[in-house]
């Protein structure tokens, strides 16, 4: 397919890994932000080609992961109680909360279904007029778009019986959090493609800036993602940090105008908890106040909950990058994608379950 | 982009082929793509129209990166980027 194989092509591939090994005179770490592009690294061995010269550290970008307990309890009470149909994409459903996961609240009797897109949850509320469906909104600046379409959707259909748990987060804060952190390690950042596809490139430039850390924006194919490291490592060599676009096909400076108008009539940034991070200034959204009849914690006056991670997943330490997956004592025994602790081993941009599907070794604690 | 099927602002809806299998899309957020591009789909929603010029300059760049002695593009490893 076209946009696809050739950025999956063998010899360029080659050439490039081979360019960074001549870059690079020293070992430099980067963080790849996000959790799609830690799964497309070990999948095709980048990580394991590049030992030595370039380290990759995993970065926060995997919004089930980040999702907080509390909000998967609150989904779960939402989903028990009667007339409540609960929908959200199949990852979310099966990420563990303090009681247990939304397939858990299913198998108690709660209407729990997965969609493909938040668009089928606003077309079971039409075609379901007596159940109150919520949508279980995850997902970064890429999956915002898709959110407020649906709620405009809803809106024009004039649905009363449609409503939103938000919970989404924003990455340029994140970044901040990690880079704020005493033990960071990352001398520089692929940014996620994605991301930057929707809300732009620019918002990183006083980032650069404040930070003298380069930041290349980057996609997801193996020569991608191999472009992208290397316009990292040649920057951090030169001394001369800057902000770069090598995912300029999709991704521009301004991001994509129709899809951020669509997402800021809708939304405005507010402090949000992420799961491992604890709460980061202006780190996700929530509905503007002309939006707040379909917010759902709100129409079924819903009180925040506080509960606390279990000690024994350190999934806090490997969304923050300060420890590989492997380096958790619990990784590959007591939890696996079947039988999941944390977050990062369910879903499909989980660091954990990538480490555990590409067959990385439980290893010398890091 | 394959077809059209409706055009209005809010429930732009179109026709995408990914690599053989075809379903329709939402388009509100690519009101200028046309039939013959290629788009980005996340969560049944297209959100970005792909710049094939862009595309061809990172290709015309790859293609200008010096073949390695060391690294002989054929290596029997090779599968594992696929």
């Amino acid at each position: 397919m076209r946009f696809l194989d050739e950025y999956r092509d063998p010899i360029a591939a080659r050439r490039l890994l081979a360019a960074i090994r001549r870059s690079a005179t020293r070992r430099w770490t980067l963080m790849e932000v996000c959790g799609g592009q830690t799964h497309s690294l070990l999948r095709h061995g980048i990580d394991a080609e590049l030992e030595g010269v370039v380290e990759l550290v995993h970065g926060p970008g995997c919004p089930v992961c980040v999702t907080p307990l509390e909000s998967i309890d609150l989904a779960r009470e939402l989903c028990l109680r009667p007339g409540v149909v609960l929908a959200s994409f199949g990852d979310m459903l099966r990420v563990p909360g303090s009681r247990g996961s939304l397939l858990d609240a299913r198998a108690g009797g709660g209407d729990v279904r997965a969609v493909y897109s938040p668009i089928d949850a606003v077309e079971m509320a039409r075609r379901n007029p007596r159940a109150q469906v919520v949508f279980f909104a995850v997902g970064f600046e890429t999956t915002t778009p898709t959110t407020a379409l649906a709620l405009r959707q809803a809106a024009a259909h004039r649905l009363e019986n449609f409503s939103l748990l938000v919970a989404h987060v924003r990455v340029l804060p994140a970044m901040e959090a990690i880079v704020a952190s005493p033990d960071c390690r990352v001398h520089g950042f692929l940014a996620a493609g994605h991301v930057c596809t929707v809300a732009g490139c620019e918002d990183y430039g006083p980032f650069v800036e404040r930070h003298r850390m380069p930041v290349v924006v980057t996609g997801f194919e193996p020569v991608d993602l191999l472009r992208g490291i290397l316009e990292c490592v040649r920057q951090l060599e030169s001394g001369d940090p800057r902000l770069a676009n090598c995912y300029a096909r999709t991704a521009r400076d301004a991001g994509y105008p129709t899809a951020r108008r669509l997402v800021d009539g809708v939304f405005e940034v507010c402090d949000r908890p992420w799961r491992g991070l604890g709460v980061i200034p202006r780190g996700g959204l929530r509905l503007r106040r002309e939006w707040t009849k379909f917010d759902a914690q709100k129409r079924f006056d819903h009180a925040s909950l506080r509960v606390l991670e279990p000690s024994e997943c350190k999934s806090g330490d490997v969304l923050a990058g300060r420890i590989k997956p492997t380096a958790c004592p619990s990784f590959g025994n007591a939890c696996t994608p079947d039988h999941p602790l944390g977050a990062p081993m369910v879903s499909s941009e989980g660091a954990c379950a990538a480490y555990f599907r590409y067959g990385v070794p439980a290893q010398s604690r890091d | 982009v394959v077809r059209w099927l409706d055009h209005d602002p809010l429930l732009a809806l179109a026709e995408v082929e990914f690599g053989g299998v075809t379903r329709a899309c939402h388009m509100a957020c690519v009101p200028e793509a046309r039939v013959g591009d290629y788009v980005v789909v996340h969560a049944g929603v297209a959100i970005a129209r792909i710049d094939q010029v862009e595309a061809q300059r990172a290709m015309a760049e790859l293609a200008s990166l010096p073949d390695d002695a060391e690294w002989p593009a054929q290596l029997p490893d090779e599968g594992s980027i696929s």
